[in-house]
């Protein structure tokens, strides 16, 4: 075993070991070759599945592939492509509107749940459960449920829940208004309960004695939630926020087995464009574009990345 | 021969597992000052004691519970309540009454029995299985693996390998969805393609840079003298890895687990790209092909059989699940 791995307890040791010289021989004796046995399956899984494919995409995004065999070079033609795509500002404006629906919905709600939560004494464990349930259901049972719920006929689940306060029926997914929203409630619904496991992870993080403080000088309780559990927050709340958008940014599921982009194009997102380029009509032509808009996309959402890597720095670092 | 000295040093590394994912203070944030993240009490929260013991106070925080749980029962519950109910409800009374409590024309449990059977259900909830079982053996091996030679191995070049883990850990996914393509249908070296076989799936499924890095940051907080006394008594890389450093890891690799397995159950796009042959097709990806094809009630009844697998794998699991995802605002990928 290389003494490298003790070296910060033995500096002595590991110096004497950095002097010797290094032969293939001392490498295996010293431990050099298990290691890299040990090393091989992320090397090579790594290798061959992310980081080759990372600099491939580069490539590809410049190239033409027209039948997976050949490859041309185009230069950013590809970028000039989907940059003047009637189609790309529309799924931009609706990936933004999808995003900015799903902060108003799914915001604030898993939030005040988990505040909520972390107030009951018993049986929490059952709330969180209850909460969480929903996330481990496979996104494509809950969207196909979610489409009987939106049936547009007056027997839909929601339009005989409507009913009975005599409104609707509504066409729900068939309606350009409301088909963006309808996809976030569902979203909001799978998803919220991951969000409210983060946040009373977090709570319980808020140090008590601030509460006994606070109680002492007679606070009340909003000025409480105001001025102690929600400062304290304050990181985790800026990090559910990079990955909430991060996520909506590549939202696809949704638009995809709800409405395939309809209607009229009123649910076409950036995701869904992408595949639509790459798988769309014939596998392989659009590959250049597809990668191309991948790329913007992922260059759009490094900046997002950057943020919560500072936050989660910053924050535990209190 | 080497357990004699882990139960020995069993008291200090209880402090280490009893608190579940220890992760470094300095990097991210934690799961703080608790034995049990979810079940546990504080000693006071929000509400102090002398609060506590007003009547008014506890009845408005008992009134504000009580509508917690049901708004919880009826928006969490409600939707997989209803599935539940329909599933084995005949689909013309699905279709004429969606909300009715009873069944107006009895059970249709022959619902179910279609499903499973005329469907073959059963036949792709085994492929999932199957899919999911290899990716999470990759992701496991990988990740303890990896997380073995980057922690306690630490070669010349552990240092770049972390640094390009994390590369990948801001990348997003779509990023690699066309070269991943590319990669299964004619890859380099070996120009064989991979499509519609399982490995197309289990492969890519092990380049979780996550898993790789919570399960390195998990051993960094094993304690050292431990590695020092197996090498004492002889022990190499090997033995150390097997018979100390894995035992000692129980909590993580039941978190990473749990996450690799319904990862697998959930995901859709890439299955559905890669297995195109519909014998080989998980459930997820054929549940939308027989949308169209199947009765309502038969229909249901197959998404009730999809989603139960995970719900009671949830049930069961619930520690690790719910102390992974408090560690999803710390790291995702």
């Amino acid at each position: 075993m290389s003494a490298g791995s003790l070296g910060a307890t033995e500096p002595g040791r590991a110096r004497v070991h950095y002097r010797r010289r290094r032969t293939p021989v001392t490498w295996v004796r010293s431990g050099g070759l298990t290691t890299l046995l040990f090393a091989l399956p992320l090397l090579l899984i790594f290798g061959a599945f992310s980081w080759y494919p990372m600099v491939r995409s580069v490539f590809l995004s410049m190239e033409m592939t027209p039948n997976l065999v050949t490859y041309t070079w185009v230069g950013l033609d590809n970028f000039r492509y989907v940059i003047h795509d009637p189609l790309l500002p529309i799924a931009v404006k609706n990936t933004a509107y999808f995003a900015f629906l799903a902060l108003i919905f799914g915001y604030p709600i898993p939030l005040v749940a988990a505040v909520l939560m972390s107030e009951v004494r018993r049986h929490r464990g059952f709330y969180s459960a209850l909460a969480y349930i929903p996330v481990v259901v496979p996104p494509v049972v809950s969207v196909l449920l979610w489409k009987e719920f939106y049936d547009g006929s007056v027997t839909g689940v929601f339009n005989t829940i409507l009913g009975w306060v005599h409104m609707g029926p509504y066409a729900w997914l068939s309606s350009q208004q409301m088909a963006m929203p309808a996809l976030v409630v569902e979203s909001t619904w799978a998803n919220a309960g991951g969000t409210v496991i983060i946040y009373l992870a977090a709570l319980i993080g808020v140090n008590s004695e601030l509460y006994e403080a606070a109680s002492v000088d007679g606070a009340s309780l909003w000025r409480k939630v105001w001025h102690i559990t929600m400062p304290q927050l304050r990181g985790v709340m800026l990090v559910t926020l990079i990955l909430q958008i991060i996520g909506t940014a590549q939202v696809f599921l949704e638009p995809y087995l709800f409405t395939q982009g309809g209607p009229n194009n009123k649910t076409l997102t950036v995701m869904l464009l992408i595949y639509q380029y790459a798988f769309g009509s014939s596998v392989g032509s659009g590959f250049g574009y597809a990668t191309a808009l991948s790329l913007m996309l992922a260059a759009f959402l490094a900046l997002f990345s950057l943020i919560y890597l500072r936050a989660t720095r910053s924050w535990s670092s209190e | 021969m080497i357990t004699p000295w882990i139960r020995r040093h069993r008291k200090s590394s209880k402090s280490v597992s009893s608190q579940g994912l220890m992760l470094p203070g300095h990097r991210m944030p934690r799961i703080r000052r608790r034995r049990n993240p979810v079940s546990g009490l504080t000693n006071q929260g929000l509400i102090s004691p002398s609060d506590w013991k007003r009547p008014s106070v506890r009845w408005g925080v008992g009134a504000t519970h009580m509508l917690l749980l049901v708004a919880l029962v009826v928006i969490g519950l409600g939707p997989l309540l209803w599935l539940a109910k329909a599933a084995i409800t005949p689909t013309n009374d699905i279709f004429n009454h969606p909300l009715s409590l009873t069944f107006a024309h009895g059970a249709a449990w022959s619902n179910l029995r279609t499903a499973w059977s005329t469907v073959q259900v059963g036949h792709y909830l085994l492929n999932t299985i199957e899919i999911c079982f290899g990716s999470w053996l990759v992701q496991l091996t990988v990740a303890t693996t990896g997380g073995y030679v980057l922690s306690v191995l630490r070669p010349r070049y552990a240092r770049v390998v972390t640094a390009m883990l994390l590369v990948t850990l801001f990348l997003p996914a779509i990023v690699l969805l066309v070269p991943l393509y590319l990669m299964i249908v004619n890859p380099p070296l070996i120009h064989h393609s991979f499509m519609n076989s399982y490995w197309a799936v289990w492969l890519p499924a092990g380049a979780s840079s996550f898993n790789v890095i919570i399960m390195k940051r998990f051993f960094d907080n094993l304690p050292r003298e431990l590695f020092e006394a197996a090498r004492i008594d002889g022990a190499g890389p090997v033995r150390l890895f097997f018979s100390v450093v894995l035992p000692m890891s129980k909590p993580i690799l039941g978190v990473v687990s749990v996450f690799a397995f319904i990862a697998e159950w959930k995901n859709f796009l890439w299955p559905f790209l890669v297995l195109q042959d519909p014998n080989k097709q998980p459930i997820s990806v054929r549940l939308p092909a027989i949308a169209g094809q199947t009765q309502l009630g038969v229909f249901l009844a197959a998404m009730l059989i999809a989603c139960i697998v995970p719900i009671v794998g949830f049930l069961i699991f619930q520690r690790s699940f719910l102390r992974g995802s408090g560690l999803g605002g710390a790291i995702k990928g």
